[in-house]
C-alpha cells in the first residue's frame, strides 16, 4: 500500500518554523492559480450570464445583473409557483446556471394576485416589494409580424385580446379600414406598455403554428423619444388649453398675388 | 493475500458493525436528498428548495454558507429568511462540526469517497498534487468575483451546488460534471474536490473551530501504528496532532478540515477513536 505518501500527514505537523521562502512560494501559486481560475470564470460569465430575449424572468425580478448576485439558485419560486412555470436552468443551456425562466410559449405567467413566487424568494432577488402582480414587468408584448398575424391580414383574431389578463389596457382592438378589400374593417391588436406585465398569455395564446405577438425584454424593443421632443397634443391637455395666446392669421398667397 | 485498511477491524467487529459510521453516513446523506425527494416525488415536503437555500417543514430556513457569502459580497441586501437560514447554518454546523456537512449532507461525497476508493484498490498514484489550502483560494476567488461583478459568476461552473440541485431539479448534462468530479479524484488529483478545491467545504470549515462535537483518540496508548485510520481519512492531516501528540497534547481531533466522517473509529482494531462530546468533560474543553 501506499504508505509513505500518507506519512505525510505527519510530517507537516513536526513544529519546524515556516521559512519566507516556503511563504512566498505558496503565496505565488495562491495569487496564480486563484487568478487563472478567476480569469476564466470571469470571462466564462461574461458570455454565459447573458439571458436569452425568450427566457423571461418571474414577477418582481431584480434587473439582471443584480439578479445573477441575488438569486441563489434554491428554486422555491419553482416550488411555490402553483402553475409549474418556473425552471431552474440545466447545465450546458443558454440560461445563466440554475437560475428560474420560463417560457411564454411553455407555461406562460398566471399572475396570481398574491405572488407566491416573490413571497417564496430567501434573498429578496424577486423584489418583496411587488405586492401588485399588475405592476410587475416580465417583458412586453410585441407584435413582432404583421405579416403573418391574422388580424393584420384582415381576419378575425382577437385572441391575444381575449387572453390578455389586463385586456382593453394592456392590449386594446384598434379599427383601421382594410384598403386590400376596400370595404372591410381590421382590428389590430396594440399592446401598451404602461400595463403590459409580460406574463406571456397572449404569446401562449397566438394561433399561429410560431406566435406573432412575443413578449420581449422591454429594453431591447421599447424606443425612447429625445428629450427635446414637445408633443403638441400632450402639452395642450397638460394646459386645458391652447398654449398660443390667440390664433395668428396668416395672409392667404395665391399664385399671382404678387407682392 | 493484498490487505486494506480496515479489514482487521471488520474480522473483529463483523461486516456491519466495522462500517457503522460509513453506513449511517450514507443512510444521512440518503435522508437529506430524501427530504428534498418527498415533495416533488410524493407530495409530503418535508424539505423546499435545494441545499443552497430551502425551507424545513415550511418554516425552518437554511441557506448555505457560501451562497449567503456571495449573495453578500455581489452588493445584495437579502431578505430576512435567508439571513435566518445563514444564521441557521452557521448554527448547526458550529455545533456539529463545520464540514460535518461535507460528510453527512453534501451528495457530492460518496461520487468522491467511491473515487478514494477505488483508487485505493486500485493503487493509483498522485499525478496532481494541489497543496490542501487550494480551498481557501478558490472561496476567495468565488467571493471576489462576486464583489467585483455584482453577480455570482462562481455559480455558472460550482460543481457542486449544480450537482445537489441537478439531483432536485433535474440534472440534464449535470450527470458529465458528476463523471468529471469522479475522474478527476480517481485519476488525476488524490481527495482532488472534497478535500484540496471545494469552496463550499472551505466556508464550511471556517465554523470548525468551535465545534462541540469531535472525533477522540480516546484510547491513543493502544495504537499500534497499523495507519489504517491514515489511509481512510479523507483529510489525514488533522489526525497526528490528536493521536501522536503525547500525553500532554489533546486527543480531540481539531483540525479545521476533519468532516467527522467517523471512518477512522471503523477502521480502527483497537478501538482508539470515538466520537466525543467536547462539553461532557470540563478538561476537553479546556484542552
Amino acid at each position: 500500500m501506499g504508505m509513505p505518501a500518507r506519512t505525510q500527514g505527519l510530517k507537516s505537523t513536526e513544529g519546524e518554523g515556516v521559512s519566507r521562502r516556503t511563504v512566498l512560494r505558496n503565496g505565488g501559486r495562491a495569487a496564480a492559480g486563484g487568478f487563472l481560475l478567476g480569469l476564466l470564470t470571469w470571462l466564462h460569465a461574461r458570455s454565459a450570464q447573458a439571458l436569452p430575449a425568450w427566457a423571461l424572468r418571474p414577477p418582481g425580478a431584480l434587473p439582471e445583473p443584480r439578479f445573477l448576485g441575488a438569486c441563489t439558485r434554491c428554486g422555491l419560486c419553482v416550488r411555490a409557483c402553483p402553475y409549474d412555470t418556473l425552471i431552474l436552468a440545466l447545465p450546458g443551456t443558454e440560461v445563466p446556471l440554475g437560475t428560474p425562466f420560463f417560457r411564454a410559449r411553455g407555461i406562460p405567467c398566471e399572475m396570481c394576485p398574491d405572488i407566491p413566487c416573490v413571497k417564496a424568494c430567501p434573498t429578496g432577488a424577486l423584489d418583496h416589494g411587488l405586492t401588485e402582480i399588475d405592476k410587475s414587468r416580465m417583458g412586453l408584448a410585441l407584435i413582432t409580424d404583421q405579416e403573418t398575424c391574422l388580424a393584420f391580414l384582415g381576419m378575425r383574431c382577437e385572441v391575444c385580446y381575449q387572453v390578455c389578463p389586463l385586456s382593453g389596457k394592456a392590449i386594446t382592438l384598434e379599427m383601421r379600414s382594410n384598403l386590400r378589400s376596400g370595404k372591410h374593417a381590421l382590428f389590430l391588436p396594440i399592446v401598451h406598455s404602461d400595463h403590459c406585465t409580460g406574463c406571456g398569455k397572449c404569446e401562449k395564446a397566438c394561433p399561429l403554428e410560431k406566435a406573432a405577438i412575443r413578449i420581449l425584454p422591454s429594453d431591447l424593443v421599447k424606443g425612447q423619444i429625445g428629450e427635446h421632443y414637445r408633443l403638441g397634443w400632450v402639452e395642450k391637455a397638460k394646459k386645458g388649453g391652447s398654449l398660443i395666446p390667440e390664433l395668428i392669421q396668416l395672409p392667404v398667397r395665391r399664385p399671382g398675388d404678387g407682392p | 493475500m493484498k490487505t486494506y485498511p480496515g479489514d482487521d477491524a471488520l474480522r473483529l467487529k463483523g461486516r456491519l458493525l466495522g462500517r457503522k459510521w460509513l453506513l449511517l453516513r450514507r443512510l444521512s446523506q440518503l435522508l437529506v436528498m430524501t427530504a428534498f425527494w418527498s415533495g416533488p416525488w410524493w407530495g409530503v415536503w418535508i424539505a423546499k428548495g435545494n441545499l443552497s437555500s430551502s425551507l424545513l417543514l415550511d418554516t425552518v430556513p437554511m441557506t448555505d454558507v457560501l451562497t449567503f457569502l456571495q449573495v453578500l459580497a455581489s452588493g445584495i441586501r437579502p431578505e430576512a429568511q435567508a439571513v435566518w437560514g445563514f444564521a441557521g447554518a452557521v448554527g448547526v454546523y458550529a455545533l456539529l462540526g463545520g464540514r460535518t456537512f461535507c460528510a453527512w449532507a453534501c451528495p457530492v461525497n460518496p461520487v468522491t469517497d467511491a473515487a478514494a476508493w477505488l483508487r485505493g484498490r486500485l493503487g493509483i498514484g498522485r499525478v496532481l498534487s494541489l497543496p490542501r489550502w487550494s480551498r481557501y483560494v478558490v472561496l476567495a476567488v468565488a467571493l471576489a468575483l462576486a464583489a467585483l461583478t455584482g453577480s455570482q459568476a462562481w455559480e455558472l461552473i460550482n460543481p457542486m451546488s449544480a450537482v445537489h440541485r441537478g439531483l432536485i431539479f433535474g440534472m440534464g448534462l449535470g450527470w458529465w460534471m458528476v463523471l468529471a468530479l469522479f475522474l478527476f479524484d480517481l485519476l488525476l488529483a488524490k481527495e482532488g474536490w472534497c478535500g484540496r478545491l471545494c469552496p463550499n467545504g472551505a466556508a464550511y470549515s471556517l465554523l470548525s473551530p468551535v465545534a462541540l462535537v469531535r472525533v477522540e483518540a480516546h484510547r491513543r496508548e493502544a495504537c499500534d501504528d497499523c495507519m489504517d485510520c491514515f489511509l481512510v481519512c479523507p483529510e489525514p492531516q488533522v489526525i497526528a496532532p490528536a493521536l501522536k501528540s503525547g500525553p500532554e497534547g489533546s486527543p480531540m481531533i481539531r483540525g479545521w478540515q476533519c468532516t467527522h466522517c467517523g471512518r477512522c473509529i471503523d477502521v480502527c482494531s483497537k478501538d482508539v477513536y470515538r466520537f466525543s462530546w467536547t462539553l461532557a468533560n470540563g478538561s476537553k474543553v479546556a484542552s
